[in-house]
């Protein structure tokens, strides 16, 4: 297996106050990973640092160089960020995402247009691309996001709670999306909600200051307290319900 | 003879006023009512007025003077919300008076003399000189290459700015560059609507192109056709019937909006009925 991204002994604060401390981390090839933590445990932070929006205090991370074609990271931020009343279509957002590499003076080409194109039939949007972002529904916004973040063949695919926005009709067609772009890319998946995350990843890291990695799927109990990793479930139904252990 | 030569003047001044303003205004009030930025753009031409007073007083042009102030005020404001440090809203409200009243200080201790207030405060034909067109005129070829150079980085990053940190390292010199640009563009207008009414001079063509499209090149466009038709034919009203060119041009534009509005509802009304 081949790795893609190297986190070595990094330590990450805001302001001064420590928020991540001696994060170990090693990304491969085809990998799924489910990151969980509770609120304030340096997930996003995690993120963050990945994304190049905050430098570690100290340590490093390293990027395989070897392997980069087209570009390292796909991003697909919670739907919070952007402007639901942007003037902007569809195909332009999605073109955005092509942005990584080309300088302040970028001109998109036809190729890359093409590229837009096949994104956009790929993943259902085909008759929208002139759309602005006020016509969309939740879902389809999603969907648009997931273009942004997938149309410049990262190596790594980031996704910030992708569960917040995710209509109920397209979720199951989102995470099998998920699973085909698995094959050609890493993925590492942030979110709170753990009954949705241990279906879908192969393995899981459990961030609370430390970051503690786990190579299965499978969470129970024991795994969490051992890593200090007090989560809360939250999930939504028509039925207030409480979940029970799962029998072996 | 000399009548008819000032009014071939002032018809060419009227003509080229009215493209310049239309495309400064068209370019940068897109990008203002776009970012929601009408409020703060508010503030910045009032905050100018400062800087004509104080341009009065010490002898120096007052265009240059509000351009001064125009521009400080606009990075004030926006460094302080980027650093988080202050309300902006509060901010800009207190800009707004302190400009005005800093600006009306200085013009009541000029000695000797007592300035054109209300041109200033509603736009004069007669105050727009040679020199007012051609800043006009350079700050449309500016902005023309500045929107046309960087079209896709200024979009994106009005949009989704944090998105745009992850791939961009002058998020934040394109803001404070694009800021500085509408606050000059607001100061260059001013000699033409004044200082209480520019403002509308930026968001009502906007507004009146979003009714037809939500595309942003769209609405820079229909912007600036709407501006043109809405500055040229106040300019002529107000030399026809002598009042302040401002207030006739925001007039026509209000007029243009509401009967653009019922045509687009006499319109939806139709596509409803098929």
């Amino acid at each position: 297996m081949t790795w893609i991204l190297e986190m070595k002994s990094v330590d990450a604060s805001y302001g001064g106050v420590p928020v991540l401390k001696d994060i170990n981390f090693k990304v491969f090839e085809k990998d799924f990973i489910g990151v969980i933590g509770p609120n304030g445990g340096g997930k996003t932070t995690l993120l963050k640092l990945i994304l190049g929006l905050l430098k570690p205090v100290s340590g490093g991370i390293i990027f395989n160089n070897d392997l980069i074609n087209g570009s390292r990271i796909g991003y697909l931020p919670q739907i919070s960020t952007g402007d639901m009343n942007y003037p902007v279509t569809v195909k332009d957002i999605i073109l955005s995402g092509l942005m990584i590499g080309k300088g302040i003076f970028s001109r998109m080409s036809v190729t890359d247009r093409k590229k837009a194109d096949h994104v956009i039939g790929q993943l259902g949007l085909e008759g929208m691309e002139g759309a602005t972002v006020n016509e969309l529904s939740g879902g389809q916004m999603q969907r648009v996001y997931l273009g942004r973040a997938i149309i410049g063949e990262p190596r790594l695919l980031l996704l910030d709670e992708p569960g917040n926005f995710v209509d109920s009709s397209f979720e199951n067609d989102f995470y099998e999306k998920l699973k085909d772009l698995n094959d050609r890319m890493a993925i590492l998946m942030v979110s709170h909600d753990i009954g949705t995350i241990s279906a879908h990843i192969k393995s899981f890291a459990c961030v609370n200051r430390s970051l503690h990695y786990h190579p299965s799927h499978e969470i129970t109990n024991e795994d969490l307290l051992a890593y200090g990793c007090p989560i809360q479930l939250i999930t939504h139904g028509d039925v207030p319900h409480t979940v029970l252990k799962r029998h072996e | 003879m000399e009548q008819s030569i000032f009014q071939y003047d002032f018809i060419i001044k009227g003509i080229l006023g009215a493209v310049f303003a239309s495309i400064t205004a068209g370019l940068a009030g897109t990008y203002v009512v776009s970012k929601r930025m009408v409020f703060l753009s508010g503030g910045i031409t009032h905050a100018s007025f400062g800087g004509i007073g104080l341009g009065y007083f010490a002898g120096i042009n007052p265009v240059a003077g509000a351009a001064v102030f125009g521009i400080m005020s606009a990075l004030g404001i926006e460094y302080l919300s980027v650093k988080h440090k202050i309300r902006e809203d509060s901010a800009i409200g207190i800009l707004w008076a302190f400009g005005m009243a800093v600006g009306v200080i200085f013009i009541y201790l000029t000695p000797g003399y007592t300035p054109n207030l209300m041109g200033y405060l509603f736009g004069s034909i007669l105050t727009v000189t040679n020199a007012d067109l051609l800043a006009l005129g350079t700050m449309s070829v500016v902005l023309i290459a500045y929107f046309g150079l960087f079209y896709r980085t200024i979009l994106y990053i009005s949009f989704d700015e944090q998105f745009a940190r992850t791939y961009s390292a002058y998020v934040d010199v394109f803001k404070y560059i694009t800021t500085s640009l509408i606050a000059l563009t607001i100061v260059l207008n001013i000699r033409m609507a004044g200082v209480v009414l520019v403002i509308s001079l930026l968001t009502i063509p906007p507004n009146i192109a979003m009714i037809f499209t939500r595309v942003y090149l769209r609405i820079v466009l229909l912007s600036i056709l709407a501006g043109f038709i809405g500055t040229a034919t106040g300019y002529l009203i107000a030399y026809v019937a002598g009042i302040p060119v401002g207030a006739t041009i925001i007039c026509t534009m209000v007029i243009m909006w509401i009967f653009a509005k019922g045509i687009n509802q006499i319109r939806e009304l139709f596509d409803h009925k098929n």
